[in-house]
């Protein structure tokens, strides 16, 4: 190598990563408003066109409507960030309803603490097979799928039963309400800000991204790789559950044939908050903007009156598409260095 | 050697079963399972009992093919069910201009679910299954819009004979699902297609460096996956003789991985097991069949199914090196 | 006081001796170079070293106390780090938060406290010449600082010996000078370095002490400034300055067959690829060998994958036959007659799980079915041809190649590359792994390739090798072609001093 090629290169080297930089401003903004940019231009949209959008009331039904979703999509943001799947959270849901409705004969406190304890338990199940295994997240949680759908169904006369909530303290925390605004949407916004804080401030969820973001390095980092790993789909077995519990309320009753889906509707909410679905990136702002999203489809698509409620899904599906190819171009714009 | 063979023993014993199982477990509860049920249930070994079983296990056969190449990738499809779906929705709606024109339009859209997966998975480079995902989200809803959501009674006799007729004595149904498996296994052992899908998915690298066209390989089995999903999907329209989008191939890509997986065809590619899969789905098949008939509720089924395939993937999956 | 010793540390796989007895001590602020061509047992060592593997025979003796790490974590958390080729931080997460990563400074309520991480973070950076802003994710920094945030990592976990693999290999000029300017503080602060590279340039620049490993065993360890640098590549290449050339240790004929006349078959001009080759450019006329020398990371495999279609080019040329092949993939450089044998058999060679008949008719399917039919009966006329030919020993063709022995796996995937009659064959380590007898079989076999007509280009570690297989060597030396090998020059001297030649006169 002669001299010219060795002084030469470094100042295209300058040029080069200050063009990275900036790609990766404009990338990470795009990445990291992306879905509330979406959200906003939905909502101004559906102000100026829907007059009854613009009513508190309707606002309130949005938030109530969102609620459960909210909580799925909480967990499954910190499954997604350590690059699994957990495709078991709509029959968890469905299980936790049925606990839930079940158990408030012994007391609202059993309402709560039963679909949580047999949710949870299932996590553990699904992160143990995942994290001591190596079996695939999706075949895992595919097959708790099933599972949990057996065993709500087991509980239930094979379906046939809905149990009524049997106790006023947990029928009044579904329909009641503080500042016009359900409790269950104060109680699931206290623990989406709980997890926002998890996720972002706490070493836990340095963990969580760290073992998505490379596995291998995480763990000669230092990192507890398993264990993280069994602690997400804990964290979302038990917030499945939960949202169960919460519905079982808002409903009066454990209603066994909902929920299916409800898994896809929780990852698509996901994928359009900007979570990597390979792991490694997402932020729980991003989801909380694509759950509200959707929720905002969903209400306009009420809205309109005759249009089939199906439609939520295909725009689930090709918005989760279009932010999943998206995500691979942009990822690849930043990695031209 | 007397000396050895006792310390030795267990080890080789270990090893043996560890490859022995995933290849040939199948066949052997398969065995195991129907002579049980010829000694304790009454009314299994009659004709009628194992039409109706073969009837139920055709679809998942037909579906099962099709992912059993995609797994040969190294490969998922997750959106077979949603593809089921889709032609479910279509069926009624071209069955006006007579069968061949359905049964073509829903082969399309088949086409068209595979066209998508395959260039995302191919060209785009997605992992199949975050490729296959959109799908598995926004098919089944598009099949619910394009039915609008209604349950539609099929009438048309010429399609119902697919469903419910008889050709020599032996379901329509059946015989579909048998030529589709003998296509299958010939394709595989016998055409370029075939090698190729086995060596991308047994080295892709390797598959790339020696000049083989990759991409267009990978887009064309997520095709032959969705088009086979499709024909499982009119086939049960037919059977059942109504349209319902929402409910057609519901969990169908669970007992379609199940059969491949429990068929030994191991989830990371470059073998696939036509002949395993069969098996595999006639296995789970039958363990339905035997809980039913001993009275066991589908929610213990499905219980049971869970722990099966949670089993036949920890026994198959690959122990890593490191 | 050593720091770290090695004492006849054997590790053994499957058929193979990684390393025998290898010693070397490394003292306390000193910058220790370990080098070797591929399969020296320098990963093998390093594996060792960092917890990876467990040594077989001999003892490792930390800080004057024997030592035996289970995992990477104890060799880490006992001070030894390394950093890797491919840099093991997260790139998805930002700078700081990699460098913090487990044990970041927290607030009174147990919350990170990222205020306070990202100043420390850009405080302890700046010492390592990286200003960029340690709130970017990672992955975006350009390698070197990359390199910089792992190393400050290793030094903030009080690493006493830092293990660094190739790290200047895909680094700027100016972000290596920035490098050795940390080392030599490390160096300054007692810490100990292993550091393997194969820039020579950079070994005498910043080394105190070399190791030199050979086929898994010890050639020399001492101060690397005793050390002149042809005999540094001559022990390296396994090849003493006062031994006399022994004509046919190889199975090479070492008669030249190139057609000094005929028109290049292969014509390769100006290849550039960012950091790995610059402007290479040689020839290849029907019936010649021409040999690729250099150390390992000279772009040798790199130049032989790019006319292969397999790795990414800037800009450059290649013709077969004087037909341009323009954007070269691997489809159309088969179809131009190209054939590579990569280096790597495993990874990118073969098809362990199938059969040798499908292996060896994997390239040419097209040519031998009809209307997609596969026609048994064509596939087993070239099966059976070669391995005739090449005497690939399998217990039937049926048999899974992942089952042979290196040799035979090698001549199945070189029945697939001249099943495709190429007009170019090129052979990246063609008798790496494989026993003696298939050794000698495989070198008479290029001769006779080449002796048909073919052009052939060989990389092959083995100097002997190299020149006694190759009409001509190009020599390439951080890819850059810094001189050709022609008629009575081919000679493991010669190519020993081109490669030591100094870059800076």
């Amino acid at each position: 190598m002669t001299m010219g090629l060795a002084s030469e290169p470094s100042a295209i080297v300058v040029e080069d990563v200050r063009k990275a930089e900036r790609t990766d401003r404009i990338v990470g903004t795009v990445q990291r408003q992306g879905a509330p940019a979406v959200l906003i231009v939905v909502v101004l949209i559906a102000l100026a066109t829907f007059p009854n959008f613009r009513s508190l009331d309707n606002t309130a039904t949005i938030l109530v409507a969102a609620a459960p979703p909210m909580l799925i999509a909480l967990g499954m943001t910190f499954v997604i960030i350590t690059g699994g799947i957990d495709l078991s959270v709509g029959s968890l849901y469905v299980l936790g309803g049925v606990l839930a409705a079940w158990a408030s004969q012994y007391g609202i406190l059993a309402a709560f603490l039963l679909p949580l304890a047999v949710c949870g338990t299932i996590g553990v199940v699904n992160g143990l097979l995942i994290a001591y295994t190596r079996m695939a997240p999706f075949i895992v949680t595919l097959a708790a799928l099933l599972g949990a759908r057996g065993l709500m169904r087991a509980i239930s006369s094979e379906g046939s039963d809905t149990y009524l909530v049997r106790n006023d303290a947990f029928r009044k925390l579904g329909n009641g309400s503080f500042l016009d605004i359900g409790y269950q949407v104060w109680l699931v916004a206290a623990l989406v800000v709980i997890g926002l804080v998890v996720l972002a401030r706490s070493r836990f969820g340095a963990s969580v991204y760290a073992v998505g973001g490379s596995e291998d390095a995480a763990s000669l980092m230092g990192v507890p790789v398993r264990r993280t790993k069994v602690w997400v789909y804990v964290l979302s077995g038990l917030l499945a559950g939960l949202a169960g519990a919460i519905n079982a309320a808002k409903l009066g009753s454990g209603v066994t044939v909902l929920g299916t889906g409800m898994e896809l509707d929780a990852i698509a909410a996901v994928v359009i908050g900007g979570t990597l679905l390979t792991g490694g990136a997402g932020t729980i702002a991003g989801t909380i903007a694509g759950v509200l999203l959707l929720g905002v489809i969903q209400n306009l698509i009420n809205q309109v009156g005759n249009v089939n409620s199906n439609w939520q899904q295909v725009i689930s599906g090709t918005f989760l598409a279009l932010v999943v190819v998206a995500q691979t171009y942009l990822v690849r714009l930043r990695r031209v260095t | 050697m007397s000396t050895e063979t006792v310390a030795a023993r267990p080890v080789v014993d270990s090893a043996k079963i560890k490859t022995w199982l995933p290849k040939y477990g199948v066949y052997a509860a398969i065995v195991l399972l129907v002579v049980y049920n010829i000694f304790f249930t009454p009314y299994f070994a009659t004709w009628s009992n194992l039409r109706i079983q073969l009837i139920q296990v055709a679809p998942i056969v037909i579906v099962a093919l099709g992912m059993a190449l995609v797994i040969g990738t190294e490969g998922i499809d997750l959106s077979v069910g949603s593809v089921m779906a889709l032609a479910a929705a279509f069926i009624p709606l071209y069955l006006g201009y007579g069968v061949i024109a359905a049964v073509l339009v829903a082969l399309l859209a088949g086409v068209a679910v595979g066209l998508i997966n395959g260039i995302l998975v191919a060209k785009v480079g997605l992992q199949p299954i975050v490729a296959t995902l959109a799908l598995f989200v926004g098919g089944r809803g598009l099949a619910v819009v394009i039915s609008e959501g209604k349950l539609v009674d099929i009438r048309n006799q010429d399609f119902l004979y697919l469903g419910s007729g008889d050709l020599l004595g032996i379901p329509v149904l059946v015989w579909v699902a048998a030529v589709l498996v003998l296509v299958v296994g010939f394709v595989i052992r016998r055409t370029v297609f075939g090698r190729r899908l086995l060596a991308i998915g047994g080295n892709r690298p390797a598959a790339e460096l020696a000049g083989l066209p990759v991409k267009r390989v990978l887009i064309t089995v997520y095709v032959v996956c969705a088009v086979l999903a499709s024909i499982a999907g009119l086939l049960s329209v037919a059977r059942i003789q109504s349209s319902d989008a929402s409910s057609v191939g519901l969990l169908i890509e669970l007992s379609a991985i199940t059969a491949v997986v429990v068929g030994g065809t191991p989830l990371t590619g470059g073998k696939v097991r036509v002949l395993g899969t069969v098996a595999g789905a006639l296995l789970m098949q039958l363990v339905i069949a035997t809980m039913i008939k001993h009275n066991l509720q589908p929610s213990t089924t499905e219980m049971v199914q869970a722990v099966i395939i949670l089993v036949a993937v920890y026994v198959a999956r690959e122990r890593k090196t490191r | 006081m050593a720091l770290l010793e090695v004492n006849d540390v054997s590790k053994i796989f499957p058929g193979v001796r990684a390393l025998d007895q290898v010693s070397f001590t490394l003292q306390p602020g000193e910058v220790h170079a370990l080098v070797g061509e591929n399969g020296a047992g320098k990963s093998t060592l390093i594996k060792v070293l960092t917890g990876v593997y467990q040594p077989d025979g001999g003892e490792l003796r930390y800080q004057d106390q024997p030592a035996r790490f289970g995992t990477p974590m104890d060799a880490q958390q006992a001070g030894i780090s390394t950093i890797y080729q491919e840099v093991n931080l997260v790139p998805l997460m930002s700078v700081a938060q990699n460098l913090f990563l487990g044990r970041e400074p927290r607030t009174r309520l147990g919350l990170i406290d990222r205020k306070r991480m990202d100043r420390e973070a850009r405080e302890i950076l700046t010492g390592y010449g990286v200003t960029a802003d340690v709130r970017r994710r990672l992955g975006t920094l350009a390698l070197g600082a990359q390199q910089m945030v792992a190393l400050a990592r290793a030094v903030m976990i009080d690493a006493k010996v830092v293990i660094m693999d190739e790290p200047t290999s895909s680094l700027e000029p100016r972000e290596v000078q920035t490098l050795f300017g940390v080392i030599r503080d490390l160096h300054a602060r007692g810490i100990g370095i292993v550091y393997v590279s194969h820039r020579l340039d950079e070994l005498y620049q910043i080394c105190d002490a070399v190791t030199i490993l050979r086929d898994g065993k010890l050639v020399h360890t001492g101060k690397l400034a005793d050390l002149e640098r042809i005999k540094l590549v001559s022990l390296m290449l396994g090849r003493d300055m006062a031994e006399v050339r022994r004509e046919g240790a190889t199975a090479f004929s070492g008669t030249a067959t190139g057609d000094t006349e005929a028109a290049p078959v292969l014509r390769v001009s100006e290849l550039n690829s960012r950091h790995k080759l610059h402007d290479v450019s040689f020839d290849v006329r029907p019936g010649e060998v021409v040999g690729l020398g250099g150390l390992l990371g000279a772009g040798r495999s790199e130049t032989i994958k790019a006319i292969g279609g397999a790795y990414h080019l800037d800009s450059g040329d290649i013709q077969v036959d004087g037909q341009d092949l323009k954007k070269p993939t691997p489809v159309r450089a088969v179809e131009f007659g190209i054939a590579v044998q990569p280096e790597d058999r495993k990874a990118e060679g073969i098809v362990p799980g199938l059969s040798v008949r499908e292996n060896i008719a994997l390239a040419v399917l097209p040519r031998v079915s009809r209307f997609g039919f596969v026609s048994d009966g064509k596939v087993d006329e070239i099966v059976d041809r070669y391995i005739e030919r090449l005497r690939i020993k399998a217990s039937s063709p049926d048999q899974a190649v992942g089952d042979l022995s290196g040799g035979n796996q090698q001549k199945v995937l070189l029945a697939r590359l001249l099943a495709t009659d190429p007009k170019v064959l090129l052979l990246d380590e063609p008798t790496r792994g494989i026993d003696v007898g298939a050794k000698a079989e495989v070198q008479s076999l290029i001769d006779e390739l080449a002796a048909e007509g073919l052009g052939v280009v060989l990389v092959s570690s083995d100097a002997e090798e190299l020149v006694e297989g190759s009409d001509r060597v190009v020599v390439l030396r951080d890819g850059v072609v810094v001189g050709t090998l022609t008629g009575a020059d081919v000679t493991t001297e010669d190519l020993m001093a081109t490669i030591a030649t100094e870059a800076h006169p």
